[in-house]
């Protein structure tokens, strides 16, 4: 309030931008949402100070700073229904706990549907959200035409038979997120360095001593890979192959307009789904590119289908103006779910298989990877992610229910 | 982006189905280990790769595209039945 009346000049650092030092306890490869909350979480939960977060460019420079920003516990399946819901719990308190805005707006998310079949499942899906504590209500279609009435409800090819809506879910600032979580980590004695590359991780007889970076050699005890789209890269320098392909996924604002849109919406066919910021611009987007790229920008076929999935939905959006577009590598795997995990090297762990939902992840997966990290022990909401549930077959969780290959989600 | 079939010329990419990497198909008795590296694991590479397409909306034919994942640069295209993906190692 006082920044606001006096011109905004009165403001500080909000972290210490760290030298590295030649040792750690542990070290975290990756300044975003999840390296950063990991940081914070094993100061605070688990009293590990002396870390450091390595970022080879800037803090929250990567997915956490451009997303569709959309927060949600609406999975269905065992294993990602309780960690999402312990992720939003952490998300609920998450300004109480920083001390920070991260705009947290529970606007609610309504998913459609359009078909008896796809109804049904979320009926079953609802009840199962409702039946582990969470929230979910099963809309017929005058619900959602209270909530949304601008709608194409009588569209030929996708009529609009109902939605599930979750009340508690909705958007969050992502830039606010990665400053509050650095700050939280960098007020706990937490070396937050940028400008530093890995280009090397130390392996002697199978446990981990540190990584060669761009700044010299930092030995450390433990380390954690949580690198996103790059999480091939950093993997293959401890010898390690993941089951990750790296997509690019498109995403979408226009310029600002008046109030429209007042919750997030998806459409159910297919992957379109739009807010609207609180600057007044709609973001939205859709499916991935669907062929492994690290452009960082997309094709326009991606764009036409995502524009005409949006006129098909919502015809009302037809004269707002597409500001900019940006496209972000998305490490996906091949069931879709993520993993949190050790490797074969000790004192080794990695974090990544985000795909295209990781921002809601944020909270939550850095408290199960400190937990990790921290006591060895796989923290109970994330205890299914993990690596080897590809090669034995056990413990998939394939959301989308079309098999675990790469191509498929 | 586009692709170069080898039998039908430069097309859009809306033409072809991506597959994934192309790699060589391990024996059917070679283990569960080589063929979770075959079905899951990836070297993902940053750059040059190869991968396999098809010309779903063409000719039809199952092509080795040789490209690049930063710069979608696309080098080359061949037939997968010349280029004997899907070969026994």
């Amino acid at each position: 309030m006082r920044e606001g009346l006096s011109g905004n000049k009165g403001w500080q650092p909000h972290w210490r931008d760290a030298e590295p030092k030649a040792e750690y306890d542990a070290i975290i490869i990756g300044g975003g949402g999840h390296g950063l909350s990991t940081a914070y979480y094993l100061a605070k939960e688990h009293g590990m100070t002396n870390i450091a977060v390595i970022e080879k460019g800037y803090l929250g420079g990567g997915n956490v700073g451009r997303n569709t920003t959309i927060v949600r516990a609406n999975y269905f399946l065992d294993g990602n229904s309780q960690f999402y819901s312990h992720s939003l719990k952490l998300w609920e308190n998450l300004e109480q706990d920083l001390n920070y805005n991260v705009m947290l707006s529970q606007r609610g998310q309504l998913m459609l549907c359009h078909s008896d079949g796809q109804r049904d499942a979320y009926a079953r899906r609802g009840n199962s959200i409702v039946g582990q504590g969470d929230d979910a209500e099963l809309l017929d279609v005058e619900g959602v035409r209270k909530i949304a009435p601008y709608l194409d409800f009588e569209n030929t090819r996708f009529p609009i038979y109902g939605g599930l809506l979750q009340r508690r879910s909705g958007t969050a600032r992502h830039d606010a997120v990665a400053w509050g979580y650095a700050r939280g980590a960098s007020e706990r004695g937490v070396d937050l360095i940028q400008q530093c590359e890995v280009t090397g991780i130390d392996i002697e007889n199978g446990v981990v001593r540190g990584v060669q970076t761009t700044r010299g050699a930092i030995r450390a005890k433990k380390v954690g890979i949580v690198v996103a789209g790059r999480s091939s890269q950093v993997a293959a320098m401890a010898g390690m192959r993941l089951p990750i392909e790296s997509h690019v996924l498109q995403a979408f604002v226009t310029e600002g307009l008046k109030p429209v849109i007042d919750n997030v919406i998806s459409f159910g066919m297919g992957h379109f789904y739009i807010s609207q910021s609180d600057k007044g611009g709609l973001v939205f987007g859709g499916d991935l590119d669907f062929y492994s790229s690290y452009a960082a920008r997309g094709n326009l076929p991606m764009v036409e289908h995502v524009m005409e999935a949006g006129m098909t939905l919502m015809p009302m959006i037809g004269k707002a103006k597409v500001l900019r577009s940006w496209g972000g590598i998305m490490d996906m795997t091949p069931d879709g779910s993520p993993i949190i995990d050790k490797t074969e090297t000790e004192g080794l762990f990695v974090n990544c298989g985000w795909c295209y939902g990781g921002f809601k992840a944020v909270p939550g997966s850095g408290n199960s990877f400190a937990h990790l990290m921290a006591t060895g022990e796989h923290h109970a909401p994330a205890a299914r992610f993990r690596l080897d549930r590809f090669r034995t077959g056990r413990g998939l969780m394939d959301e989308e229910g079309t098999g675990a290959q790469h191509n498929l989600h | 982006m586009r692709i170069e079939c080898p039998l039908c010329g430069g097309r859009d990419r809306r033409e072809f189905y991506y597959k994934g990497a192309a790699l060589v198909r391990p024996d059917v008795d070679a283990g569960a280990q080589a063929w979770d590296g075959y079905v899951h694991l990836r070297e993902n590479p940053a750059g040059a790769t190869l991968d396999l397409w098809q010309h779903e909306a063409g000719c039809g034919a199952w092509l080795v595209v040789s490209r690049d994942t930063v710069t979608h640069e696309v080098y080359g295209v061949q037939l997968a039945a010349a280029y004997s993906v899907g070969a026994r190692a």
